[in-house]
């Protein structure tokens, strides 16, 4: 076993998300958030943690609460409005329906943005992720009604909003700057938003 | 007007619509032409269906202490739906299951074919790129 020793050593701050998480996941699969239930629960996950070992996830260093209530909410909306839209797609247009395979080139590098905006627009309806290009972020998606470049423009921009939102809760700095930026250009026409995106 | 013939209706409503994604990928099973599109018949309208199947139920258990088991339940499929139509959508593309006439636009082919074609290359020559 000369991998194990291998192994890069894990900081603790790195792996604490982590093990907040698999503790609520304890205390939620017995229904008890009691002290001890919760104590029990936090050894477990050290030592799973310990023995299943998993590559870290580079985080952004950050974390905005508030723009993550955002963004479930928003993410939530856009899934129910695409799931009727779907609905609609299957009795209206059946088989005749024009689809496109769109290649989606991200502003982010970090695979944890790269994932959540592949797994956020994979769950929304209409869209799914064929291929991811790692090296330089890009998502190949599979979009259904697709008919002209209008559609495959405006499905493009939804991919660069989520993406953005994703930034917005939990990207690195140099990349909520790039998106900032990015906002100033556009927002002036887009003054519905009510400059969202301030700190 | 009781809270409890309110909420009712509101879990009934849930239900219903919830089945009603159901019975949207059913229809949309049979009536989209390739194996992709079909995909998303299969796949994503649950996600909006379960989620609101579960509120359905939680709305008729009323008990704050089943909230999170719901929420898990559905964090659970956010999780793997989009891994298992991402496996069968990039081997079916992979393998030619698709219906090019179909597609409007299709930005992965040229990658494709080129990641063929290098890799070929690389077969025949020694391994001078990376």
């Amino acid at each position: 076993m000369s991998r194990v020793s291998k192994r890069p050593r894990i900081p603790f701050l790195t792996e604490l998300p982590l093990l907040i998480w698999l503790v609520l996941l304890w205390g939620t699969l017995w229904q008890d958030f009691s002290a001890g239930n919760l104590l029990f629960g936090a050894i477990i996950s050290v030592v799973v943690v310990n023995l299943f070992y998993l590559p870290p996830v580079e985080l952004g260093g950050r974390l905005n609460l508030a723009a993550g209530a955002l963004f479930a909410a928003k993410f939530v909306y856009h899934v129910a409005v695409a799931s009727f839209q779907v609905l609609w797609l299957a009795v209206a247009t059946g088989p005749r329906i024009r689809n496109a395979v769109l290649a989606v080139k991200l502003r982010t590098h970090s695979d944890l943005i790269l994932t959540a905006t592949g797994h956020a627009i994979s769950l929304i309806p209409g869209s799914l992720v064929v291929d991811v290009d790692r090296s330089c972020s890009t998502l190949y998606l599979h979009c259904l009604n697709i008919n002209g470049p209008q559609d495959a423009q405006a499905f493009r921009a939804q991919v660069l909003r989520i993406e953005a939102d994703l930034i917005r809760v939990c990207g690195n700095r140099e990349e909520l700057a790039l998106v900032r930026a990015e906002n100033h250009g556009q927002e002036d026409r887009l003054t519905a938003r009510g400059g969202g995106g301030q700190p | 007007m009781n809270t409890d013939l309110i909420l009712d209706i509101a879990s009934g409503i849930c239900l219903i619509l919830g089945a009603v994604m159901s019975l949207a990928a059913a229809i949309g099973l049979i009536r989209f032409p390739d194996l992709l599109s079909r995909m998303h018949a299969a796949t994503k309208p649950q996600v909006f269906g379960l989620l609101l199947l579960l509120t359905g139920l939680g709305l008729q258990l009323r008990s704050w202490a089943m909230v999170p088991v719901l929420l898990l339940a559905w964090l659970f499929q956010l999780l793997t739906v989009p891994v298992s139509a991402h496996m069968v959508g990039r081997s079916g593309y992979r393998t030619k299951h698709l219906r090019k006439e179909t597609l409007t636009e299709d930005d992965l082919d040229a990658v494709v074919q080129k990641a063929a074609a290098d890799e070929a290359l690389r077969s025949e020559e020694a391994p001078d790129r990376q």
